[in-house]
């Protein structure tokens, strides 16, 4: 082992000053914070794996079907790698996984990868757009509720919360459809996009209001917004009960502490100390409420997606589930996953922006 | 192009975006329709035996015979072959290729090509291969069976088999004769272009495939060259809508010239809509209960006749099954060479319960597994009434389709309530499942047989006969041959044929000679046209 000495060796003797130390702490942070994530993705993964395995359903008759010979059956059994033990299996998947290969899916016949990239651009989109619009009217109206408690606004955002959360989304989905679709013809149908505009434009990012702008084609990106906009509300509508809730909650636990006492009693302006104190304080704890709330809509809301035809993440799931399709499933749970980490990753660099300790 | 995302110009997009949508109706030229397609695994002819996939198939590629759209009660008609002649002995049919006819690509189709594609199909041996194999091809001899010259093909058979079977069945999706050059430039080491053809397609049908994304839409665009004609519609959209109620909104604001999976509550108020009509067809689908022979109480004679008396025939088809199945007491379809449209047995629960009483089983109780699909979940309901009034006990466990068909595979359902899809447009596809089980042994694990799967020893007179029929030369004592067997079923089987299938097609009324394939086939788009 002389060469790990002079390894050792070579490496720059450490630096007295605090900023080094604290490079070396970062890097650390950074380091452990990998490893967390690649534990996590592991057991989400083996999990996902083991509940595949022995969920009643099998997945070979979902690929012969139901008139299959039993040697058709033998052939698909053994051609699906079933027939090897369970952590042969796993660690063969690993293994394709971490080349980038998450195999083929059986309900759809193509590359798992092929089916995420068309699919979960959807569920993006839908998500982003649903949350963008439970924020721009979630937070105010959970901020003034606060502000004006017991008053005319709070009593109403006290409904419309109640209302989200208790509301089936598949009765309101459907209403919707046939309110402001069928009844008013504001909106578009169930799909992305009117017949006339299906596949006219280049896919780049497969967000078609993106891709449209890009192409510069303003009657497609006018026929996706007009299809996106009713389930979009819909989710801002769920989104925007929960926000509004807690921005509330967060708002009064700020208002009543001395600090904005003292605040008033300098004379500052009600709004100066509802916005430029209460407000700022709470930022911090209603990111981590918001990127939640974004992460849990990017799963895919399963019954939206089917109510309005949304061909997105969550009924790509779901469908696998149902059909045993494990490479579908496994695949949609690493997106899922990172997804969540991802955010989690982003509302912790927030925190270091927006706080100012961090500073 | 610097300005284009200015506040304004989003702010005015969106105005834009919110206004009345301007298009009320398709173009004239497109056929847009509405349908559950999740079910496509597969687009290979040789592979694909999901409705939605022979669906797409149906209209991509030719046979050798097909049905004509327009004129469903001839049967077969040719197609890719101009005409056929069988020998003396009946071992072999040889066909006469048409002439001039092209494949998308432009290659001319040759027997070659159809020759090949019934080989190609043998010898990948995927789960419908054994609509062919069954004329004893295997992947061995089948290039010394299946011989071509120039101009034609031929078969040569194991047995003198019955011209209207062999010939009904190559009208099925699995016979699709596919474009050979094309097929082998896009193989993978032994594959014969299995992977490609997954998702691509090279035959000579009326429309090429212009497009699929899974779970999402499949495109059509019509083949001009097609021999028959260039199709009226020059682009068919298939969008997978999940949702009766979406496919019935859609319907009635014009943007879809066609719903096919409405639910009969949405049948029935889009009825009353103007501009839209609903087309009924019968389709292949038998719903029926199947009584497990393991079972003590339901193995009993008179359990099996009593239960033949408990279904609510016609209550049921004009309350929840309403328009979506028509009674129907045998094992062979309407439409089929063979049906048989007797309906021995009424609703009596008196008379059940004289002949439950009689065997002394009153009071027995029987746990069954259904899967949870309304219409199977409220057929289980009503029996379970009826049953009860009869003083049997049912309990239901609900359980999904994947589940109930595990256990069915495994003899584990005690009473089966369900659907069977014949496989093919000819009777034995349904006789030979029905009323035909040689070993009733668990061992024999005949997991593909209805009869073995409820563990119905089906006699032998009616084993043979099931297998006479397939060699009977003359179709109409064919067709007799099969309603004598039905009969006979009628009177002793223990799986009960209780509806068949009615699809309810919603159409734009500008939609014309829309067919969804009848009992016997899927469905086809080059016949549709569009008026007023």
């Amino acid at each position: 082992m002389t060469d790990a000495d002079t390894g050792r060796g070579a490496a720059p003797s450490p630096a007295p000053d605090h900023r080094a130390a604290a490079r070396r702490r970062h890097a650390r942070s950074i380091a452990g914070t990998l490893l967390s994530l690649a534990l996590t993705m592991l057991g989400l993964l083996l999990v996902t794996f083991i509940i595949g395995r022995v969920m009643p359903i099998d997945p070979v008759l979902k690929v012969v079907g139901d008139r299959a010979t039993q040697a058709q059956y033998d052939a698909a059994y053994q051609a699906m790698g079933l027939d090897r033990p369970l952590v042969v299996q796993f660690i063969r998947y690993l293994g394709e996984v971490l080349t980038g290969d998450f195999g083929r899916s059986i309900s759809t016949g193509q590359l798992v990868v092929d089916d995420i990239r068309r699919v979960f651009p959807a569920t993006v989109e839908l998500a982003t757009l649903g949350t963008l619009i439970g924020v721009a009217i979630g937070v105010p109206l959970g901020v003034i509720a606060a502000a004006r408690r017991g008053g005319a606004i709070d009593q109403v955002a006290r409904v419309v919360a109640l209302v989200g959360y208790s509301m089936p989304i598949f009765w309101l989905g459907l209403m919707g459809l046939l309110v402001f679709y069928g009844i008013l013809g504001w909106v578009g149908g169930p799909g992305r996009q009117g017949i006339i505009y299906d596949g006219m434009v280049p896919t780049v990012t497969g967000l078609i209001l993106v891709d449209s702008l890009i192409a510069g084609d303003w009657g497609a990106f006018r026929d996706a917004f007009s299809h996106i906009i009713l389930p979009a509300s819909l989710l801002g509508y769920f989104s925007l009960a929960y926000i509004s809730r807690m921005t509330r909650s967060f708002m009064l636990e700020q208002l009543s502490a001395e600090y904005i006492t003292t605040a008033r009693v300098k004379g500052l302006s009600e709004r100066a100390v509802i916005w430029r104190h209460a407000f700022r304080n709470i930022q911090i704890p209603l990111i981590t409420v918001i990127a939640l709330s974004f992460g849990s809509l990017l799963e895919g809301s399963v019954l939206t997606e089917i109510i309005f035809s949304w061909p997105g993440l969550g009924q790509y799931i779901t469908k696998a589930l149902l059909s045993g399709d494990m490479n579908a499933v496994l695949g949609g749970t690493v997106v899922v996953g990172t997804c969540f980490v991802l955010l989690n990753l982003l509302s912790d660099i927030l925190y270091r922006v927006l706080d100012p300790r961090s500073k | 192009m610097n300005h284009i995302l200015t506040p304004r110009a989003i702010l005015l997009a969106s105005a834009l975006a919110i206004a009345p949508a301007a298009w009320a109706e398709t173009p004239a030229d497109t056929l847009v329709v509405a349908a559950a397609i999740d079910d496509i695994i597969s687009l290979d002819p040789a592979q694909s035996f999901e409705f939605s996939g022979n669906d797409v198939n149906q209209n991509t590629y030719d046979r050798l015979v097909d049905f004509d759209p327009l004129d469903m009660e001839a049967g077969f008609k040719p197609s890719l072959a101009e005409s056929w002649e069988v020998s003396e002995d009946g071992l072999s049919i040889t066909f006469t290729m048409r002439q001039g006819v092209t494949f998308h690509s432009g290659n001319p189709v040759r027997a070659e090509d159809a020759a090949w594609s019934l080989q190609r199909a043998v010898k990948l041996d995927k789960t419908p291969a054994f609509i062919l194999t069954q004329f004893g091809f295997t992947p061995e001899n089948v290039e010394e069976k299946i011989t071509f010259d120039d101009t034609t093909l031929t078969l040569n058979l194991d047995k003198p088999y019955a011209p209207t079977f062999v010939l009904n069945c190559l009208t099925a999706n699995i016979a699709s004769v596919v474009d050979k050059e094309t097929v082998m430039a896009n193989a993978e080491g032994e594959d014969l272009g299995n992977t490609w053809l997954n998702t691509n397609e090279a035959g000579s049908g009326p429309y090429t495939l212009a497009g699929w994304r899974p779970n999402e839409a499949v495109q059509l665009a019509a083949y001009d060259s097609y021999f028959q004609g260039a199709p009226a519609m020059k682009r068919v959209i298939v969008r997978n809508v999940a949702e009766s109620s979406a496919q019935r909104l859609l319907l009635e604001q014009g943007d879809i010239d066609a719903a096919r999976n409405l639910s009969p509550t949405d049948v029935e108020s889009i009825a009353a809509v103007k501009g839209v009509t609903i087309q009924d067809e019968p389709r292949g689908r038998i719903l029926y209960m199947g009584l497990n022979q393991k079972d003590e109480v339901l193995s009993n004679p008179a359990v099996i006749e009593a239960m033949k008396y408990l279904v609510d025939y016609d209550g049921i088809a004009n309350s929840f099954l309403k328009g979506m199945f028509m009674p129907h007491q045998a094992f062979l379809p309407k439409g089929y060479l063979g049906a048989l449209e007797d309906m021995p047995w009424t609703y009596d629960v008196a008379r059940a319960k004289a002949l439950i009483d009689e065997a002394g089983l009153a009071g027995s109780t029987i746990t069954t597994k259904v899967r949870d699909l309304r219409e199977y979940v409220d057929v289980a309901q009503a029996l379970q009434a009826s049953m009860a009034e009869a003083g049997l006990t049912l309990e239901i466990q609900q359980m999904t389709g994947a589940q109930v068909l595990d256990a069915y595979r495994a003899r584990d359902v005690p009473i089966f309530l369900g659907e069977w899809g014949p496989d093919y447009s000819d009777p034995n596809t349904n006789a030979a499942t029905f009323a035909y089980n040689p070993d009733n042994s668990d061992e024999a694990q005949a997991t593909g047989l209805l009869a073995w799967r409820n563990a119905y020893a089906v006699p032998q007179e009616m084993n043979e006969a099931t297998v006479a029929a397939t060699l009977e030369q003359d179709a109409g004592k064919r067709a007799q041959m099969y309603q004598d067997i039905q009969r006979q079923y009628q009177a002793e089987a223990p799986i009960i044929p209780l509806f068949q299938r009615v699809e309810n097609t919603g159409l734009r009324d500008t939609v014309q000679n829309w067919n969804s394939g009848g009992s016997v086939t899927s469905v086809m788009y080059r016949q549709v046209t569009k008026g007023e």
